[in-house]
């Protein structure tokens, strides 16, 4: 039943399950555990994280293409929600026509550039993503009554998932059973939902021959799978799912404006998460994704206890300022690359004495 | 016959030349007024010049090594804030009003921004970029990782605020030509983008170490199988793209008059699209891409200025469409 769910992709390695089980039954049972609305913020910006980084997994891990328009899609599917709720009221008909467009554009726009662009190198396709994406990221900020522009858009959303809407008269075990709690569950099925997919894509006929065009495209190409319908293919199918967890984030903040999905800034967050996680395995994004927002919020008030420890040496101490937790993250990530390209989940399969490796 | 008759030349290709051309005749009716035109191709050219400058380096190192360095952006953004730094400290110079003393100050920011682009580029290239030649994923996130911690570094030495950067008193203005107003830092930036210029095609085309740069980038084992080590040389092309680079973010900083941290990164789309539509590892695509976006840029920021970014998109998409391998492709 489990490895089914699974496809059959096993952590192989005692400690990866661990720490996998522990994080999905910790997201699980946050609001229980940890009250308090920014731990429960924080549980859903790992929720939708995870799921962007693995659809971005996809193409960077197991097709070995890089994209930088990736936050679009995430961005199409936020506006999506968010302008069909803004224009027609808070219903559940507006978030399903909301993202069923944001969708299809979503589709549209992958394909072409799929087709545009991924015929060339690597190289040439990273840069096409990177300008259209700005050149989106301009778009959005400029059609100001339409996306609501800098300012973005603040919409309600359906009754059900609202704060003010009370279950339970009472807290249970600490926790208020209302809207928020509800929205939060549905956002943790989705996710777990899109996750499950993903790895049964990578795990599927499809998935090994994307594996085979990122080893040996030329030999894929030989071998007759035509290269181009498959990084195509692969190019839209993380395309439909960064717009799905875009729509996830919106339905969560009930906002979004061009700094909260667009800017490259998101990007290069996707980036750090697969790195670091591990490129190439789904779990990857899952332990990448909990380990960048949990940076990310948490660990500028560990390094704000350093600074304080070394304020009166000048240069140091504007290495460990807070604010500059993104050069730490930075130099993990060029490490990671030089000396553990498979990440986090590599480094852990690879260990000879966690050996859970029961196939 | 000579045994220079002999050999068989290249055709020049005049046609993308006659592409600038066009765009700049075709603005002038959409304009209107003749003198407000003259104003927006200068602005155009300068612009062009300045892209050019700093997407030179970036084109030259992709061509000879097929490394692309997503972390170009880096020493455009510290030329930048080295054009701050030393804009401050000769403040006594540019106060007056009198041309000589502050054009030595911008020289001198220009140079500082050059040599330590440079001397920077060289570490850049021994940590970032010579562990992972050859292997192109991994290139494109070990350079944006090296971007992350340049710009995060330029955050620790000159904070994350952005910096004013004014022009100098004798710079700012415009000078009439005819009924045209023609800003002064403009021609300043088309003199130093010949002056590039000219110095990069000389070298390229007249002395040996371009001569062996030309032919790396046409066929880098045939050079090295001569004897000749590609590797020092692709060395010294990167640092020399990299002050190149230092630069282009100096005159950029300079044309924006305000800094942020992020210049290099906005900088940098724009970079990309430029060396697309010139064909990846051309120089004098480069070139002819660089004026075509500015002069594009330019006037469709005063016609329509909401298209302005699309309209460099644009442009590389119509390019790709005519030419899907650039303006010039390298023949390989």
């Amino acid at each position: 039943m489990l490895d089914r769910l699974l496809s059959h992709d096993r952590p192989r390695n005692r400690w990866l399950a661990m720490l996998l089980v522990a994080i999905v039954v910790g997201v699980a049972l946050t609001p229980f555990i940890f009250p308090g609305t920014k731990a429960l913020n924080v549980a859903a910006k790992v929720i939708v994280f995870i799921v962007l980084a693995a659809s971005f997994d996809l193409l960077l891990g197991y097709t070995g293409i890089v994209s930088f328009a990736h936050t679009m899609f995430f961005g199409i599917g936020a506006y999506g929600i968010a302008i069909a709720s803004t224009r027609l009221g808070p219903t559940w008909g507006a978030l399903a026509l909301g993202t069923a467009f944001a969708l299809a554009l979503s589709a549209l726009l992958s394909l072409v550039i799929g087709l545009f662009s991924l015929r060339v190198k690597a190289i040439f396709f990273a840069m096409i993503t990177l300008a259209v994406a700005s050149a989106f990221l301009t778009l959005a900020s400029q059609l100001s009554d339409f996306t609501g522009g800098e300012d973005g858009l603040t919409f309600k959303v359906p009754e059900a998932l609202q704060p003010s809407t009370g279950y339970a008269s009472g807290p249970v075990l600490g926790a208020s059973i209302d809207g928020r709690l509800l929205s939060y569950y549905l956002l943790f099925v989705v996710a777990l939902l899109l996750v499950l997919a993903l790895l049964r894509i990578v795990n599927s006929p499809f998935g090994r021959v994307l594996q085979a065009i990122r080893e040996n495209d030329f030999r894929a190409e030989a071998i007759g799978y035509r290269t181009v319908v498959y990084r195509t293919i692969a190019n839209v199918v993380a395309a439909l799912f960064a717009t799905l967890a875009g729509v996830l984030l919106a339905l969560w903040l009930r906002y979004n404006g061009p700094d909260t999905t667009l800017s490259f800034e998101i990007m290069l967050d996707v980036l750090l998460i697969v790195v670091i996680g591990g490129m190439g395995t789904i779990y990857g994004a899952v332990i990448g994704g909990v380990l960048l927002v949990l940076a990310q919020n948490y660990l500028q008030d560990v390094m704000k206890l350093a600074a304080a420890a070394v304020q009166d040496v000048p240069f140091l101490s504007q290495i460990v300022s807070p604010d500059r937790w993104l050069l730490w993250l930075g130099i993990l990530f060029v490490l990671s690359v030089y000396w553990f390209p498979s990440g986090v989940v590599g480094r852990l399969r690879a260990m000879r004495k966690g050996g859970a490796d029961r196939r | 016959m000579s045994a220079a008759d002999a050999l068989p030349k290249a055709r020049f290709d005049a046609l993308p030349l006659i592409l600038i051309a066009l765009i700049a005749l075709a603005a002038w009716p959409a304009v209107g007024s003749t003198s407000t035109w003259v104003t927006l191709t200068v602005a155009g050219l300068a612009m062009g010049m300045i892209v050019f400058i700093a997407a030179s380096g970036l084109t030259l190192v992709f061509g000879l090594m097929d490394v692309l360095n997503f972390g170009h952006s880096v020493f455009i953004a510290l030329g930048a804030y080295v054009a701050t730094s030393v804009l401050a400290v000769t403040a006594g110079w540019t106060s007056a009003a009198s041309l000589l003393p502050t054009l030595g100050a911008v020289l001198l920011a220009m140079l500082a921004a050059m040599t330590l682009g440079g001397a920077i580029g060289l570490g850049f290239e021994r940590v970032i970029v010579r562990p992972v030649y050859g292997q192109h994923l991994k290139q494109i996130l070990v350079t944006l990782g090296g971007a992350i911690i340049g710009e995060e570094l330029i955050k620790v030495v000159w904070g994350p605020a952005q910096i004013p950067l004014p022009l100098p008193d004798a710079l700012r203005g415009s000078v009439l030509i005819g009924d045209a107003a023609v800003e002064k830092f403009r021609l300043v930036a088309v003199v130093v983008g010949l002056v590039v210029l000219v110095a990069l095609l000389y070298t390229l085309n007249r002395t040996k170490i371009g001569l062996l740069i030309r032919a790396g980038v046409q066929d880098r084992e045939m050079v090295e199988s001569l004897g000749y080590r590609i590797r020092r040389l692709f060395v010294a092309v990167f640092a020399a793209g990299s002050a190149l680079a230092g630069l282009g973010g100096c005159l950029w900083g300079m044309n924006q008059q305000i800094v942020v941290p992020q210049i290099g990164g906005q900088v940098n789309v724009l970079l990309f699209i430029v060396i697309i539509i010139g064909g990846l590892g051309s120089t004098l695509g480069c070139l002819v891409g660089a004026l075509a976006v500015g002069l594009m840029t330019n006037y469709v920021g005063f016609l329509e200025p909401k298209l302005t970014m699309f309209s460099s998109i644009g442009l590389m998409v119509a390019v790709l469409v005519w030419r899907p391998q650039g303006l010039y492709p390298l023949a390989r």
